[in-house]
């Protein structure tokens, strides 16, 4: 028997809301498979399977807001027998009635007394009380004759700003963690982006626009190969210990319509090529503006990008997404005075920055990384080919 | 008209009107006599009564208070003062096995007519072996009435009965109290009982249950209740043994939610048994969780700003009742 739990998708979640089950039981799931949909505070994320099996017993009904680690389902591993002999626990006769999953509503002792009196079910009402029980006041109001509801378009109004306020009060619990617990470092570094713009624009000239490769895209690809040289940059501070990541898992920071802002990752960018990267990139910005996120990158990005170029900034000074220990900045690429062979010349240069965790690594390695990051990019067409393996290729395609 | 005077000048003149009154009462304690008492209560009553009746005592508590007991069962009325709760754990066994308990063990032969006074709590940073709160630790004995002066009223008033009563009466004074001032009602005598609780206000949406040095907090939190629209119900148990259940269970049947304010620490408290028995009691009244205000569970910290954070304080008043109303932000 396997137990499926609720995943934390990032540090700042501990508890989701199931919104609906992809899978019944008795089908079988694949790893990888997306087998429930389950809404964050920031977005709601497509949850996948990491085991193949057959689903046994959905646990979780719908609607249920339960802690990070609730086992959501539990599933018999392929080859074990659906009839379960062997497991002590007898099956069912009965199916549990669906109501018999649902989470004990609160209803105060005296609302449901006062309930019983006026013939009003408590179950069906939405507690104002303490820890959102039903009250004597809940109650009362229930059996009071209802008046005309004119304004039906309020409380959907309201929902969507109380989800404002969650997604803002999920990314400053984020933020105070970092900004309390990890000893940030910056560097800044100004990269001359002549020759790959040249190179994108050479590439770019003949394909279709679905096709074309955008400078961000590019910049993803050269900071995971740049990250090959300084491992400290990428991965995760948990328990006082840095755990460095087996790959470069880039969190990308997509700023939502209507505010607020996500990281979901593109994972193992050193192994794709720079067209996969774009894709990649394309149909994640695409997922996470349409609200339909995959658990795993929500919960393992192992460094964060940002890239505030169209706003237009010069200079990103980060904060770091924990447990992660770094986050590359990237501004605008602009044309500026740059001095190139002893004179001054108008040249396209882009501010590339870094915030990283002091407990883990140094300015050094720091300092490192970004030379190595304007290094690569001073040479496009390698960067392009770096690192992508046809196995590599094969073991991303589920 | 009633007179204004400091909680330490009632307990003054109700020791002096019991020594006027009553020629079997006297004062034993640590340095009652020439020095006046601890907290200054006993002041001159040495020159106006005496060494016969104001004793000072060495410093052996279980020593002292055996006399007590002892005086009790030869026919006085001894009033003893130890000088806080925290050296009465030196004295438990004549109190606890001793005091409480003869009656009991005499089926009735003897009673033990003594009186205890000891200043309690917190709050005046002088560190953990003086700043505690037992109240609870008594009040769970069988034959032993506990008694929680928290006003001026009853600072004056509670000696007399606790004197006229024929078992052992334990009077605690909340160290932060003596300076406190307030206006004396009207009477003479001044009369109050030794058996109920009070209700020091009047409200309707939540029963803040305290007693002892949490009154005036209470009160204050109360008054800021107020500007959020709610209306808190004050409760003073001045009796901690027997508890007046019924004062209580009215409280809460009306409010319908309750928070308990004490300064002991939660666990196995005086708060957790007012708790139980509300649930008890009380259950389908209750429209909301049940909640206490109460000193975390450290030794009482020394450093000024750590023991305010220790101890209960007005505005965690407010916000457990902000909680228990579900209209914590």
């Amino acid at each position: 028997m396997i137990e499926f739990t609720l995943p934390s998708l990032g540090a700042d979640m501990d508890e989701g809301t199931l919104l609906s089950w992809q899978v019944k039981p008795g089908d079988k799931v694949r790893r990888g498979q997306v087998v429930a949909v389950v809404d964050t505070s920031k977005a709601a994320v497509d949850v996948e399977i990491w085991h193949d099996g057959v689903v046994q017993e959905l646990k979780v009904a719908p609607g249920e807001k339960v802690p990070v680690g609730t086992v959501l389902a539990t599933l018999r591993e392929t080859g074990e027998s659906a009839t379960a002999t062997a497991t002590p626990t007898p099956a069912p006769a009965v199916p549990i009635p669906k109501a018999g999953l649902a989470p004990r509503h609160p209803v105060s002792p005296l609302a449901r007394k006062r309930a019983a009196e006026l013939g009003v079910d408590p179950d069906t009402l939405r507690g104002s009380g303490a820890q959102g029980s039903v009250t004597l006041a809940d109650i009362e109001a229930a059996a009071l004759p209802k008046p005309d509801v004119a304004k039906s378009g309020a409380p959907a109004v309201s929902a969507a700003s109380a989800r404002q306020q969650e997604m803002r009060r999920a990314i400053a619990a984020a933020m105070s963690r970092s900004k309390r617990e990890i000893p940030h470092y910056y560097l800044s570094e100004t990269i001359p982006m002549a020759t790959a713009l040249n190179w994108l624009q050479r590439r770019n000239q003949d394909l279709p626009i679905a096709e074309r490769i955008l400078p961000a895209a590019l910049l993803l690809k050269a900071v995971a190969v740049a990250l090959q040289r300084t491992p400290q940059l990428n991965g995760y501070f948990r328990n006082n210990t840095f755990e460095p990541a087996n790959s470069v898992h880039a969190g990308v920071a997509i700023s939502l319509r209507g505010g607020g802002l996500v990281a979901p990752a593109i994972h193992a960018v050193e192994t794709l090529t720079l067209t996969q990267v774009m894709a990649a990139l394309g149909d994640l910005v695409k997922r996470a503006r349409a609200g339909s996120l995959r658990s795993s990158e929500m919960s393992d990005p192992s460094i964060t990008v940002t890239n505030l170029g169209e706003q237009g900034a010069q200079t990103v000074f980060g904060v770091i997404y924990p447990p992660q220990v770094a986050l590359v900045g990237f501004g605008a690429i602009t044309v500026r005075p740059w001095v190139e062979a002893g004179a001054v010349c108008a040249a396209p240069l882009l501010t590339a920055s870094l915030a990283a965790d002091h407990r883990v690594s140094d300015g050094h390695q720091g300092a490192l990384f970004l030379i190595e990051l304007r290094e690569r990019l001073q040479e496009p067409q390698a960067l392009a080919e770096a690192g992508s393996t046809p196995a590599a290729e094969q073991e991303k395609t589920p | 008209m009633g007179r204004r005077i400091t909680y330490r000048e009632a307990l003054r003149e109700a020791l002096r009107e019991a020594l006027q009154t009553d020629p079997r009462v006297f004062l034993m304690g640590e340095d009652v006599g020439r020095y006046g008492g601890s907290y200054a209560v006993s002041k001159g009553l040495l020159d106006e009564f005496g060494p016969e009746r104001i004793r000072d005592t060495p410093l052996s508590e279980l020593g002292f208070v055996g006399a007590g007991v002892g005086a009790a069962l030869g026919g006085m009325r001894p009033i003893v003062e130890i000088m806080t709760v925290n050296f009465s754990l030196l004295a438990l066994d004549p109190i606890v096995n001793g005091a409480a308990m003869l009656r009991h063990m005499s089926g009735g032969q003897f009673s033990v007519p003594l009186v205890i006074r000891m200043a309690s709590g917190a709050g005046r940073q002088v560190a953990a072996q003086h700043s505690n709160s037992f109240e609870s630790w008594y009040a769970h004995v069988p034959g032993l009435r506990v008694l929680s002066p928290a006003t001026v009223e009853d600072a004056r008033a509670m000696l007399a009965p606790a004197l006229a009563d024929p078992d052992p009466v334990l009077i605690f004074e909340h160290a932060q109290l003596y300076n406190m001032e307030q206006e004396l009602p009207d009477g003479d005598p001044l009369v109050v009982d030794i058996q109920r609780a009070s209700v020091r206000r009047v409200g309707r949406d939540v029963s803040l249950i305290t007693c002892g040095g949490c009154l005036p907090k209470a009160m204050k939190a109360a008054e800021e209740l107020v500007n959020l629209g709610i209306e808190a119900e004050v409760i003073d148990l001045r009796v901690l043994r027997p508890l007046d259940d019924a004062t209580l269970m009215a409280s809460v049947r009306k409010c319908h939610r309750a928070v308990i304010v004490m300064e002991a620490w939660r666990s196995g408290s005086l708060a957790a048994e007012i708790m139980a028995r509300i649930a008890e009691q009380a259950f389908f009244d209750l429209d909301a969780p049940l909640a206490r205000v109460c000193s975390e569970e450290v030794p009482i910290p020394y450093a000024r700003h750590m023991e305010e954070a220790a101890l209960p304080q007005v505005e965690k008043i407010v916000a457990a009742v902000q909680a228990v109303l579900g209209t914590a932000s």
